[in-house]
């Protein structure tokens, strides 16, 4: 369906041309919009659509800025309306520092639309409990945050990201968090199916090349991990014959 | 008449429809999704929708978001 790994929001560009430009650099066939109150004073900007092909790109709405369950369930039911696909990236916010998800908010709103014929890809936490029970909620997949929202920390828990991907059965796809192109490298090598980022790239000195720094760090990471790197030592072990030496 | 559009009050005119308003704010149907009093009103039906003195309408479309 999709070739690219990388999906890219479109939020926090300093314009739109440099956002068209860095979307076509990363190679991302998804991206991801938000669902706001259209601007009344008619000078004001226009909506992203204007600037994206609905035919070459995958819009995957969001409920950002959503604290609870019916809050996202209302935009959710909003971005489906705008006619284009039941995809939802799901996102019910517990704390406004941190924008950690509120997991108990987040399994209502997804129970409710998976029922309604979404598909919801939901964006949690680390903790495995909670990606199970959104799988089991009926998800289409699951997206793990890397570290907070626009904080550029990159994968601070590869270990559990690492165990969401080896226990479920749908896609695991990282979200959020991801600050330069070693941090999507990383992150693709603990074997995941994809990686979203908007900030590292909207917010880097220079977008467009920054978004083809992500797309081959995607698509190293993603063939070092198939390529099943070598195990890790506590002690040294050399790589040059150790007989054979002079006397 | 009074009803607020956006968290805003406007007056539009007695017996408008849905689509009227958009007309009246210069907005594509094709371009917005409308939500009246809390209910999505798919775009075949802004027409035939009628406005009410304090009705709460909401205009969203899609922006940059991540």
């Amino acid at each position: 369906m999709f070739q690219s790994r990388l999906m890219v929001g479109t939020g926090k560009y300093p314009d739109m041309d440099t956002m068209v430009r860095a979307i076509e650099a990363s190679g991302a066939e998804v991206v991801t919009v938000a669902v706001r109150r259209v601007n009344l004073d008619r000078s004001k900007e226009s909506s992203v659509l204007h600037f994206l092909d609905p035919k070459k790109i995958f819009l995957l709405a969001n409920t950002a800025g959503c604290y609870t369950a019916s809050d996202a369930i209302r935009y959710a039911r909003l971005a489906r309306e705008a006619g284009f696909n039941d995809f939802v990236k799901l996102e019910v916010i517990g704390d406004e520092e941190t924008l950690l998800p509120d997991v108990a908010g987040l399994l209502e709103a997804a129970k409710v639309l998976v029922q309604e014929g979404f598909k919801v890809l939901a964006y949690t936490n680390e903790d495995l409990v909670t990606a199970l029970r959104l799988e089991d909620a009926g998800c289409a997949a699951v997206m793990p945050l890397a570290s907070p929202i626009g904080s550029g920390l990159g994968l601070l828990n590869p270990f559990s990201v690492r165990t969401i991907k080896r226990r479920l059965h749908v896609p695991v796809i990282v979200d959020a968090g991801v600050g330069t192109a070693s941090d999507a490298c990383v992150t693709m090598e603990q074997g995941v199916d994809g990686i979203l980022m908007n900030t590292a790239i909207a917010a880097a000195q220079d977008p467009v090349a920054m978004a083809q720094a992500m797309r081959l760090a995607t698509i190293a990471g993603r063939a070092a991990y198939l390529a099943g790197r070598m195990p890790r030592r506590e002690v040294a072990m050399p790589s040059s014959p150790t007989r054979g030496m002079l006397d | 008449m009074d009803v607020v559009i956006n968290g805003e009050h406007k007056r539009v005119a007695l017996g408008a429809s849905l689509l009227d308003v958009l007309s009246q704010l210069e907005l594509d149907p094709r371009a917005v999704v409308v939500e009246h009093n809390r209910r999505i009103v798919r775009r075949p039906a802004l027409g035939e929708v009628t406005v009410n003195e304090g009705d709460a309408i909401e205009l969203v479309h899609f922006v940059g978001g991540g």
